[in-house]
């Protein structure tokens, strides 16, 4: 499905990066012959900034980039106790995407504490607003937010943080958690959705998806709903372990079924597919000893043809340098290696780690847990196969320090598990629907037994 | 020779002493954890006959050995005595001695001890004096070494060191222990061991058991030539080399003056013979000095609407307990002040950050127990391991599991479920006792919010309770102590 027709903009987008190459390529003492240059696609090879693969959107005829940028893991300035956003990084790593050919940003109002958008808005207003597309979403969580006012203020100051008069793909946030019921009170009952339909009859917000996790229920009302709406795009959970045994295929079978292209998040499951146990880096790694762990998943959402982007919240240059490679341009799968990945995906569910995609929808926790360090501490150590099951386990005394001495290094003693009162605030707010307060529980009492022993 | 032997011990022994203070780990105490069950006073306190006889028969052997090679403070002030002589060579001279003075002192500590006036008895005793300055102030910066090191293993993925919290656990004993190391430090710069001979009551009792010790530093009059170069260089202050005699009560064998002696006048040799004894029975008392420190060795036995971030947890203050709480194995709080030196070894040794000196004027420095930081954990014995002086008492894991060092009490003011309206029950998840329950606020209504109530019956006193409780900084849940502990 990759365009071949170049319109003004890509044309000018050539233009502008071919410009880029030659003085790339004109810094003196690399001759190109000395150069480690690997075959396309592996670890080393040098990034061609023409060759994105872009997907056509039928109704706005956008031509978007499948490789989109999530804008809810902005880099923070190391050290800073408040978590503040690293702006100079964020503009490099904008930069050199657009460089690259990403066109398509997605952000929320609630992402990084609420300071993505700001963020997001000042990296790309150093570039012509015709070379990009702006994903935002009504993120009216609090029920402080559901009434009509405060949900208009909260598109009005998105358009504001943003510094842009329009929205390219606007999203109802998570739609599916609290279920209908809460559909209704964040978007029905206060006639929210009837105005963001008229934003779009005016032109200021071009394309209207929403974002789905949780009831399936809400998901397929939405969608039964199509004719009414008109559903432009819908964003939703994809990846390799998710097609059997959550309900990608599901999802992603009923969108395509209508023609409504398909926004993917989580195509690495919060980076739990690049952090995989060992035996499955090998495994994976085996098939193409070039390529990284996480190219796997990207070139699996990629290969569905309904796709119009693949979401990645990028932190690091080396994460979007990584990326990059998968994607420019995008080698598709074939049947035998969508296979294999299948049965990779069955392998790894094997492994008892917890569905945490460090989100942090969860966090802040009321009171001052941080639940998805407990949980990625927990993760690592299962991955590293430092959770002894008993003390007979050949390398109890290493596993039990490794998971003791990292606890108190992941998570402050204050706010680990042992301090979790199972008030439950926090489960509705998990998009993999984890029941956080027992996995809490469950983790603090296995450390009870390691340090006990 | 013998001063040489006398400084490389001297040296091995202050060093492991104060790694037992240093060490949080608790490896170093299962190796030489006896180093701090010979010191004297301890000994004494824990009615540890073996240990008190051994050091009498030592003292009577050889001199004040103890007080040159055992006793840290002792060693201490010979360090600052040595940087003093580094300034000015042969810089003491004799002087009598202050017998009153030292009488005085021991009378005062005898009587402290009978009459349980901790204080006095923790503030007079050497050992534990250094224990202070070992715990109080050097300690923390072994720590915050400790915790650089923890930083740098992290980075580089090893667990080899983890980080441990550095706090002021109590400003009095860091004061104490700061005048202490800074009058002795000053004292022992200039006049060598004045302290040990006039103050120390553990230095006079020893003192005069050496009178009758059968070996001694012996001047040979008909080698004599009566220069004061011994006199001059004895930090003791105790030779008077124009009689020709050495007051032994106040001489604590650091053989300066068999090596000062330019005329091989002084020998370290048995108490009649009238000859010095040569190059062969410096030999022997060697070996005999090393067979007796084998012998010492041998004795050891809010509202959501961005994603992200973390609320602010306010520390947690200490309640006022109308009971203190001591560790289980100090069985009752008269028992632990009445054997307590105040050396803080179990205070250094807590790794739950439980233990601490207490400030009350009747058990001044000795270790109570409160919950803010950590609580009293099942698994841990390490405060009962390390007592030198049997206040706190070995226990077992499994026996602590049933020692009452107190009971929970419950605050109903601060309780979440009641306060938040949120459903909790961390104390009863925690409790290691089972001795908490949930139960519905409103007898007549199930739904009612759940609070904790607490089977004194059952309750051990550990503060699991207390530090998990939600509520800051007062916790709803906190424990009152026992004067006396209870077996359950």
């Amino acid at each position: 499905m990759k365009t071949n027709d170049i319109s003004r903009r890509e044309f000018l987008r050539r233009v502008g990066l071919g410009a880029a190459a030659v003085t790339a390529a004109s810094i003196p003492g690399c001759s190109p012959s000395t150069q480690n240059k690997g075959p396309q696609g592996s670890e080393t090879a040098e990034i061609p900034t023409d060759s994105m693969t872009t997907r056509h959107n039928p109704t706005t005829g956008d031509d978007v980039s499948l490789l989109g940028y999530g804008c809810m893991r902005w880099p923070t300035i190391e050290g800073d106790p408040d978590d503040k956003l690293d702006q100079e990084e964020i503009n490099r790593l904008v930069d050199k995407a657009i460089a690259h050919g990403v066109n398509y940003f997605d952000t929320s109002p609630a992402y990084c504490k609420g300071r993505s958008e700001e963020a997001t808005g000042i990296a790309l207003s150093r570039h012509p607003r015709d070379s990009y597309y702006i994903a935002t979403k009504l993120s009216n969580f609090s029920p402080s937010t559901w009434s009509r006012e405060a949900g208009e203020q909260m598109y009005r100051n998105s358009l504001k943080n943003l510094r842009t008069d329009h929205i390219d793909y606007m999203l109802l946030h998570a739609v599916g958690m609290g279920g209908p019921d809460n559909l209704r009170s964040r978007y029905i009952d206060n006639g929210m959705l009837d105005f963001l339909l008229a934003e779009r009859e005016a032109g200021r917000i071009r394309n209207l998806g929403f974002s789905y996790h949780g009831d399936i229920e809400v998901f397929d009302h939405l969608l039964a709903e199509n004719d009414r709406y008109r559903w432009d795009f819908v964003q939703i959970q994809l990846n390799y372990v998710d097609w059997h045994h959550a309900n990608a295929e599901y999802l992603y079978g009923e969108l395509s079924k209508r023609g409504i292209p398909a926004v993917i998040m989580e195509p690495l499951l919060g980076g739990r597919l690049a952090n995989v146990p060992d035996h499955i880096v090998a495994r994976l790694k085996q098939r193409e000893p070039q390529r990284s762990v996480a190219s796997w998943a990207f070139r699996f959402a990629g290969t569905h043809p309904g796709v119009l982007t693949v979401l990645s919240g990028m932190t690091y240059m080396d994460h979007l340098e990584d990326n990059l490679r998968s994607f420019c341009p995008l080698q598709p799968l074939d049947d035998e290696e969508m296979q294999f990945l299948y049965d990779t995906a069955d392998l790894m569910t094997k492994f008892p780690t917890i569905p945490c995609n460090d989100c942090k929808y969860c966090m802040p926790c009321p009171y001052g847990i941080d639940i998805p360090s407990i949980l990625l501490h927990y993760n690592r150590c299962v991955n590293e196969g430092n959770v002894p099951a008993g003390m007979q386990d050949e390398n109890y005394a290493q596993a039990r320090r490794a998971f003791l001495v990292g606890y108190d290094r992941a998570v402050p003693g204050l706010r680990q598990a042992s301090h979790c009162i199972g008030c439950g605030q926090c489960a509705p707010h998990c998009p993999q629907q984890i029941n956080i307060p027992r996995e809490l529980h469950r983790i603090d009492q296995y450390v009870e037994t390691l340090k006990q022993a | 020779m013998l001063r040489k032997i006398r400084i490389v011990l001297a040296a091995v022994s202050i060093t492991l002493v104060t790694l037992l203070f240093l060490d949080f780990t608790g490896t170093l105490h299962h190796w030489f954890g006896w180093l701090a069950k010979i010191q004297f006073l301890p000994a004494l306190l824990a009615l540890n006959a073996g240990v008190t006889a051994a050091l009498v028969a030592i003292t009577l052997l050889f001199g004040r050995v103890y007080c040159s090679l055992i006793c840290p403070l002792g060693i201490m002030q010979d360090i600052f005595a040595r940087f003093g002589r580094m300034r000015r060579k042969y810089r003491y001279s004799y002087s009598p001695a202050l017998t009153v003075l030292r009488l005085v002192m021991l009378a005062l500590m005898a009587a402290s001890i009978i009459l349980g006036i901790s204080a006095i008895v923790v503030l007079l005793a050497p050992y534990s004096a250094y224990g202070r300055i070992a715990g109080n102030l050097l300690a923390p910066v072994w720590m915050l070494g400790n915790n650089a090191l923890a930083v740098v293993a992290e980075r580089a993925e090893s667990y080899a060191f983890y980080s441990v919290d550095v706090w002021i656990k109590s400003g009095l004993s860091i004061a104490v222990a700061a005048v202490t190391l800074i009058a002795l430090g000053i004292l022992s710069w200039k006049n060598g061991r004045t302290y040990c001979n006039t103050i120390c009551p553990v230095g006079t009792i020893l003192g005069y058991l050496s009178r009758f010790s059968l070996l001694r530093p012996v001047i040979d009059t008909s080698k004599c030539n009566a220069c004061g170069l011994c006199e001059r260089n004895c930090k003791a202050a105790c030779i008077d080399s124009k009689q020709h005699k050495i007051d032994y009560t106040r001489c604590v064998a650091c053989m300066n003056c068999i090596d000062t002696c330019r005329h091989g006048a002084i020998s370290y040799t048995r108490r009649y013979s009238k000859t010095a004894g040569a190059d062969p029975s410096q030999r022997r008392s060697f070996i005999a000095t090393a067979a007796a420190l084998g012998t010492t060795a041998a004795l050891q036995a809010q509202e959501k609407t961005v994603d992200g971030g973390l609320a602010a947890i306010t520390d947690k203050q200490r309640p006022e307990r109308r009971t203190p709480i001591v560790p289980p194995g100090a069985k009752s709080i008269k028992h632990l002040s009445n054997h307590c030196t105040a050396c803080q070894l179990c205070v250094a040794a807590c790794p739950n950050g439980v233990l601490r000196p207490s400030t009350d004027l009747t058990r001044l420095m000795q270790p109570e127990s409160s919950y803010e930081r950590g609580y009293c954990r099942p698994e841990c014995t390490r405060c009962s391991e390390v007592c030198p002086a049997g206040a706190i008492t070995p226990v077992t894991r499994e026996e602590k599991t049933a020692v009452q060092i107190g009971h929970a009490v419950w605050v109903a003011d601060n309780c979440v479920p009641l306060t938040d309206g949120v459903e909790c029950g961390n104390c009863a998840r925690h409790c290691p006792a089972g001795a908490i329950q949930m139960v519905a606020s409103d007898p007549q209504d199930t739904d009612s919010p759940k609070i904790p109530v607490v089977n004194t019956a059952r309750c051990i006193g550990c503060g699991a309770c207390e530090n998990l409780c939600p509520a800051r900084p007062f916790s709803a849940i906190y424990v009152e102590g026992y004067e006396k502990h209870r077996i359950n």
